[in-house]
């Protein structure tokens, strides 16, 4: 065995669908090269899987660069594994050592129902940006990009929230399966612009009730803070029930004057 | 199987009619024919289908404002959300010829540009719209809450990006595409929510159905099922991205494919200047052979990093061992007036000249360091860690090397593809109601794309370009409803994808779609990569075939049809990936100059630059599909410069 190489065992999540039981099957993976990402030595033991007549694991991945959002995977426990700030496939094998056992399941979470093996349906997620994740500025009516200045300190913080990738780590980590993070990272982002204020407490209302009628509720773990491979503060959530405390008063006055 | 070297016609074939308008007065032409176009009344929008499939940038952009206008849009992705579509990788920025900066910038200097930077071989019409419209982005994006970077007065910041001699990049930190494509998403989860929009995730588009010579739909695969299912429209638009993966190892996402496109080229869509790619040179070589993707690195680290290799061939020491007097600064040396900031091209074609030679660095040889030593010593790592921070924390990450420490390795990697679907000035594709737009389409970056253009064109077509052009089709056809999806047009096309799909997955042989995508991607990387002659891509031609014949009789597709099954949705892919990988040589072959990202090595001057040849190949070339045993014929559009002067590029 090459010194950059590495034999670990891995114990996987199988479910042939979303009506299958599902199990955990046993992989011994061999001269695993510790320069591959945790997601190439999924594909390398996916390709022997195949040499061998044997279904390959279906795992979702795409940018494979920390930004899409697609890849998920609970690792040793863990939503996007034990490094903190990364997503999956930002997680390389030397982070793991010759002989380890590893744990690999699904993001799990009522609203996030597996599809096959360690694939799951995010959609619920989507219908939270349906119902307000947005300024409305139909194409041709917008002014002049510099008529309107934005405090550089409340673009930067804009940006912060804006920073999530959906990818759904903050659900899977908490033990309430709640999306506050998300959420808040997605009213925040416009909430604190300018451009977003005629929106504001209308936005707030609509998506957070939204997220209720899909995710748990929040009781303060932090686990999410902790799993997120953006490191989105939790400032927001805080941020996100203030507005939605005014916003419903807010919004009973708003349509009181009509 | 040799191509035969077709002559170039000089005259533009009559099956491309390019709808440039003619006029010289090409500053007011975009504004006089918004005027001539035919308009579809808005209380009649609602009579028309019109389907995008694709949702990243150019996609997005279009359904959402195509539904603003009140259109039934209908829009179609094979991932699980809109947002996670490959634009949002783009790192860098987005150009716009705001002339915020105060520092001479206007339509026509990017417009000049873009049409230099691409090496003469885009469609100047094309471009100075492309320009023109840019500034409309930049409000557009703004209003809808990108977090655009600001200066401490609160008004947009702009750089300096690619070696653009103004300041007009507009960015979000290193995550541009991200914010610009949930700016564009945001605006398509509106129209989604009034209705708008019929949103389908997860389904493939597997056919362009075409009846009469007229757009009728699309065939989809549903990626959670196998449902094969027709969807009737009266126009499609195609915004379904580059083929840049044909290479296999690229920085495109693992699911960047050209089957979309290419099902639209083999129904009568011409594919355009396939052999356009453009190869990026500041990415992380690979590590073994089981690399997936690449990963690029701004190439704002030329800015510092200085570039070498060692003098002596085979050289294992590391790179702190080296003596000075043992090192080749080879940019410095052979470019002294740009050193390490040559073009994109230049810098690319270098590194693989001397890890070629055996000069290369790293445990597979296969890169060139790239040494911030001198920069750390003069300007102090704390502020090295400033400007580079986050790239040197990525570069740390994957490979494990500390890059204050001991030189990064780099290594060019294929990153964006200009050539694509042939579309006229409307973004229509030959296919008539068949539109292209983003990278999917061929038509604003000649032979070379400039950085920060991408986003810029994308959201053009999406936004401001398309959305016109589209009614001037549309309006003709007012009364005419759609061909039911239970046509034998459609039922043919479903009865087509539902038998190749069966086929796959009754080959059985004994190895794997990614085996034969990696074993492709070398091939086509080895001969029509970053430089190329008549040998290799008459050796690449035959090599590609015979590959593809064993692909097609020894692929191994396991599990089934009824469930989601990625080695399914894979194999069409790379099958697709063949088909182009064969017309890509072609076109190499076939294109007997240099120019931008095509290199051909029997047309160089004398220092080693691209050295275009205007009387022959000032074209693009254009191809038509006839069928599988049939090679494909070659259309010429003329290019024609009245409004910049061609020059050959020098950076000595």
């Amino acid at each position: 065995m090459s010194e950059n190489n590495i034999n670990i065992t891995l114990d996987v999540w199988r479910q042939d669908g979303p009506a299958d039981k599902g199990r955990f099957e046993t992989y011994e993976a061999k001269e695993i090269s510790t320069d591959s990402s945790f997601l190439e030595m999924l594909d390398v033991v996916n390709e022997r899987l195949i040499d061998d007549e044997k279904m390959p694991i279906t795992f979702e991945s795409d940018c494979r660069e920390g930004i899409c959002g697609t890849c998920s995977l609970m690792i040793n426990g863990q939503a996007h594994g034990p490094n903190k700030g990364q997503a999956t496939c930002q997680l390389h094998m030397r982070t793991f050592k010759n002989g380890d056992h590893i744990t690999v399941e699904p993001f799990r979470a009522k609203s996030f129902p597996i599809i096959k093996d360690l694939a799951v349906s995010r959609a619920a997620m989507d219908k939270i940006q349906h119902a307000g994740g947005y300024i409305t500025v139909s194409t041709g009516s917008a002014p002049d990009a510099n008529l309107t200045p934005v405090p550089k300190e409340a673009a930067d913080m804009a940006f912060d929230a804006a920073a999530c990738i959906g990818c759904g780590a903050c659900v899977a980590a908490c033990p309430n399966s709640a999306a506050q993070l998300f959420t808040s990272a997605k009213v925040q982002h416009l909430n604190l612009l300018p451009q977003g204020q005629s929106e504001r407490w209308m936005r707030v209302e609509q998506m957070v009730d939204t997220m209720e009628d899909y995710f748990g509720t929040c009781t303060n773990h932090g686990e999410c803070y902790e799993a997120c491979p953006k490191e989105i503060s939790l400032d927001f959530i805080a941020f996100m029930n203030r507005d939605y405390v005014k916003a419903k008063i807010k919004n009973r006055k708003l349509a009181g004057q009509n | 199987m040799t191509a035969t070297m077709e002559p170039s016609t000089k005259v533009t074939s009559p099956r491309l009619d390019s709808k440039v308008p003619e006029t010289d007065d090409i500053a007011n032409m975009w504004e006089n024919h918004k005027f001539s176009m035919k308009l579809v009344n808005p209380n009649n929008k609602r009579k028309f289908t019109v389907i995008v499939v694709g949702t990243g940038l150019a996609g997005s952009s279009a359904a959402a404002t195509l539904a603003e206008l009140g259109y039934n849009v209908k829009a179609f992705t094979f991932h699980d959300s809109p947002r996670r579509a490959h634009s949002i990788a783009a790192q860098g920025g987005i150009n716009a010829a705001k002339n915020y900066q105060n520092d001479g910038d206007s339509v026509h200097r990017l417009f000049y540009d873009t049409v230099k930077g691409g090496d003469y071989r885009s469609r100047e019409a094309n471009v100075h719209r492309l320009a023109e419209v840019s500034v409309n982005i930049i409000d557009q994006a703004t209003a809808q809450g990108v977090p655009f970077a600001r200066d401490y007065g609160g008004l947009l910041d702009n750089r300096s990006f690619g070696g653009a001699q103004v300041s007009r990049t507009f960015y979000a930190r290193g995550q541009t595409g991200q914010q610009l494509l949930l700016g564009a998403y945001s605006a398509l989860n509106r129209q989604i929510e009034s209705g708008g929009v019929e949103m389908h995730n997860r389904k493939e588009m597997l056919d362009l159905v075409v009846k009469d010579g007229h757009t009728a739909g699309i065939v989809t695969r549903d990626l959670l099922t196998g449902e094969v299912e027709s969807h009737s429209a009266h126009a499609v638009v195609l915004a379904t991205g580059g083929y840049g993966n044909v290479y296999y190892l690229s920085t495109n996402a693992m699911m960047c494919n050209v089957t979309a496109a290419w099902r639209a080229h083999r129904k009568g869509a011409f594919f355009a200047n396939p052999c356009y790619t453009q190869i990026h040179p500041t990415c992380i070589p690979a590590s073994d052979d089981h690399q997936s993707k690449l990963t690029l690195m701004s190439e704002s680290l030329r800015n510092d990093g200085r570039i070498w290799v060692p003098t002596e061939f085979d050289d294992s020491r590391m790179a702190k061992d080296i003596p000075e007097g043992e090192r080749d600064y080879y940019l410095e040396r052979k470019y002294p007036a740009f050193g390490n900031l040559v073009p994109r091209d230049v810098a690319s074609r270098n590194a693989k000249t001397v890890v070629d030679e055996g000069r290369g660095v790293g445990p597979l040889k296969n890169g060139v360091f790239l040494d911030f030593a001198d920069a750390i010593a003069r300007d102090g790592a704390e502020t090295i860690k400033a400007k580079y921070g986050n790239l040197f924390d990525m570069y740390q990450n994957i490979t494990g090397e500390n890059p204050y420490e001991r030189p990064m390795r780099i290594y060019p990697a294929t990153h964006y593809t200009m050539g694509g679907l042939w579309v006229d000035y409307h973004l229509m594709t030959t296919v008539p109601g068949t539109y292209a737009i983003g990278e999917a389409n061929f038509s604003d970056h000649g032979a070379n794309r400039l950085g920060a253009s991408a986003l810029m064109q994308g959201l053009a077509d999406g936004y401001f370009v398309l959305p016109y052009t589209i009614g001037d089709y549309l309006a003709d056809k007012l009364g005419d409803g759609i061909v039911p999806t239970d046509d034998p047009v459609f039922k043919e096309a479903e009865a087509q994808v539902a038998d190749q799909t069966n086929k796959w997955l009754s080959v059985n042989g004994t190895k794997s779609p990614e085996h034969y995508h990696r074993e492709l991607g070398k091939i086509v990387w080895d001969r029509i990569g970053m430089a190329r002659d008549q040998n290799g891509l008459e050796k690449a031609q035959d090599e590609i075939a015979s590959l593809e014949e064993e692909f097609k009789t020894n692929v191994r597709v396991m599990g089934d049809n009824t469930s989601m099954n990625t080695e399914l949705e894979k194999v069409g892919r790379v099958a697709d990936f063949f088909e182009l990988a064969k017309l890509k040589a072609r076109d190499a072959l076939v294109r007997n100059e240099s120019c931008g990202g095509h290199f051909r090595v029997e047309s160089q001057t004398e220092e080693g630059e691209a050295l275009r040849d205007d009387e022959n190949f000032s074209h693009s070339a254009a191809w038509e599909w006839h069928d599988e045993s049939t090679e494909q014929t070659k259309h010429e559009e003329q290019l024609e410069f009245k409004h910049v002067k061609l020059s050959q590029r020098s950076y000595k």
